[in-house]
């Protein structure tokens, strides 16, 4: 799916009235299939554009073309209907505990089935080769009956990711894939993530805070400083000099290899309490 | 030193007083003054209790409950009105759930699409408000009341029991479904609905195993709920334990109400251990 931002600028929705936008004026263009990270620092903007592209966010002024529509402008079905084109992993993977891994996997898949297939399917998983295969990428294929709350923290994340490989999706943005996971196993996340937006043709558009994997994998980086659009280049081009222009004063994120906590972090399961109401 | 660390010393402590003490004082004597006219209103007499006249049968009756009575004939009968009491509960119950599933799913605002970017659209918000009202109607009206409307619909019996049960608490688990659906974590949700997933299929795979835990403890709890309250329904006709009790009450037979009471207890106790069992099995 190709993507054109023309002057975008976005708020998100729990900012103050008159704080800044996360976002101003925006240009941005991606052709069909192509493979982009988003680097920057914290509160670059970062999350915010790929909630933009994920149609989670209305932008306030300017105007965003999916696939040559404009989101804003179809009717709440078709929104809805487009929105089952395009894949957003957010950087916590949104899995309820209890839950088993193959589920999760599977509800990627959600868009494209329809009521009847989705009820058959958590009676009796529908597709567990697909979602063993989704697994196996991230070398997780064993815990495939697992309960999500027994699975580390990295662990999930790569259930996040496999979820959006059992999609049908082709726009994926992932937010920060590699937060929980050490440096071999990201490496691998990562590759297998470019690899299969590659075979099925898929746009892939990743923020990431590890500039190094980022430089390494992605043939195209957007810099983000303060909700605007610092530079657009080849990552050959990206020099180390104008990543410490991008990461000035925010020198020790440039290093890091994970991002600072994310406050909406999830916590274990509570037990189960009885109210009476 | 010592002294400016420790201000007592120089300072005797009762020069001191905590100032919210006469607000305290203030506002417990006017509870107490506000509570008299309650107390007249509601005609609370207790000592009416002790009053030689009244004791007497009250004793009486109570002495009638040792021992209880345990004869054979009568055993059969308890055990099949205490089977026909569980199954008023838990038909009713059932109905309940059939009314409240829906339109529990129908008033959560966390399955509106709409509402994910921005504010709810207006004829979603007003479906989920209409909705919200017809809830309050159900429960509104205590089982005691649909019970004795439908005993003139539908004649004396179990039917009449199992519609006020499954009207009152179709209410009731309808709203706090709802509450718990909304209370816990929705990120889960949200995403499969960003996604594109439809309402029910972000109801199944997110929503649902998120709360699965806590709604179901609190469908026993109400189906316990039901169990005490079928006896209660029983008074106005409406069949199971309840009935014969209201009729060994008014034959002032305390051997057999005591039976009755105890089975109570056991279904009770049986309602919590099957509660606490299911609770352990889903954590």
């Amino acid at each position: 799916m190709n993507l054109l931002l023309d002057q975008c600028a976005a708020r998100h929705p729990a900012a103050r009235e008159h704080a800044p936008a996360a976002l101003r004026g925006l240009d941005l263009r991606v052709a069909h299939g192509e493979q982009l990270a988003i680097i920057g620092p914290s509160g670059a903007g970062k999350t915010t554009l790929l909630h933009l592209l994920a149609c989670a966010l209305k932008p306030d002024s300017g105007s965003l073309q999916l696939g040559g529509r404009n989101p804003w402008a179809l009717s709440r079905g078709q929104l809805q209907h487009l929105r089952g084109e395009l894949f957003l992993a957010p950087q916590v993977p949104p899995l309820p505990p209890r839950q088993r891994t193959v589920t999760a996997v599977l509800a990627g898949r959600l868009p494209h089935e329809g009521l009847w297939a989705s009820l058959r399917s958590l009676f009796y998983p529908s597709d567990m080769a697909l979602a063993e295969r989704a697994l196996a990428r991230f070398d997780m294929s064993d815990k495939l009956f697992e309960r999500v709350d027994r699975l580390s923290g990295g662990e999930r994340q790569r259930v996040g990711l496999a979820r959006a490989l059992a999609s049908q999706a082709s726009l994926f943005l992932v937010d920060e894939p590699l937060s929980a996971l050490d440096p071999s196993r990201g490496q691998q996340a990562m590759e297998s993530l470019t690899q299969s937006a590659r075979e099925r043709g898929a746009t892939l558009v990743t923020t990431m805070h590890h500039v190094e994997m980022a430089l390494h994998h992605f043939p195209r980086i957007i810099g983000l400083r303060d909700g605007e659009l610092a530079f657009d280049l080849p990552s050959a081009q990206v020099t180390p000099e104008r990543l410490h222009a991008l990461y000035d004063q925010h020198l020790h994120e440039l290093s890091a290899t994970t991002p600072p906590a994310s406050p909406e972090a999830t916590a274990d399961p509570a037990p189960v309490v009885m109210h009476c109401r | 030193m010592t002294n400016s660390l420790n201000p007592s010393i120089g300072n005797p402590a009762a020069a001191r007083r905590d100032p919210a003490w006469r607000g305290r004082v203030f506002w417990a004597l006017a509870a107490l003054v506000m509570l008299w006219p309650m107390l007249v209103l509601s005609e609370f007499k207790p000592w009416v209790l002790v009053e030689p006249g009244a004791l007497k049968p009250t004793l009486h009756f109570l002495g009638d409950f040792f021992p209880p009575k345990m004869n054979s004939e009568f055993l059969t009968m308890v055990a099949r009105e205490t089977w026909r009491t569980v199954a008023i509960a838990t038909a009713g119950l059932t109905l309940a759930l059939v009314l409240a599933v829906p339109l529990a799913l129908l008033s959560v605002r966390v399955l509106s699409i709409s509402a994910l970017t921005g504010r709810m659209a207006l004829l979603p918000g007003v479906l989920r408000q209409a909705v919200r009202w017809l809830l309050i109607v159900l429960r509104s009206v205590p089982e005691l009341i649909w019970a004795l409307v439908f005993v003139r619909v539908v004649g004396l019996g179990p039917t009449a029991g199992v519609l006020a049960i499954g009207l009152t608490y179709g209410g009731m688990l309808g709203k706090v479904y709802a509450e718990i659906l909304e209370s816990g974590e929705t990120h889960a949700t949200r995403s499969l609905l960003h996604n594109g997933s439809g309402r029910l299929q972000a109801f199944l795979y997110a929503l649902l195993p998120q709360n699965a835990g806590e709604l179901t403890s609190y469908t026993v709890y109400r189906w316990e709920c039901a169990i005490r309250s079928s006896a209660v329904l029983g008074f106005v006709g409406a069949g199971g334990l309840g009935q014969q009790m209201d009729a060994s009450m008014k034959m002032f037979n305390g051997s057999e109400v005591a039976t009755m009471l105890l089975v109570f207890m056991a279904l009770v106790g049986l309602a919590d251990r099957v509660s606490a069992w299911l609770r352990r099995g889903l954590a």
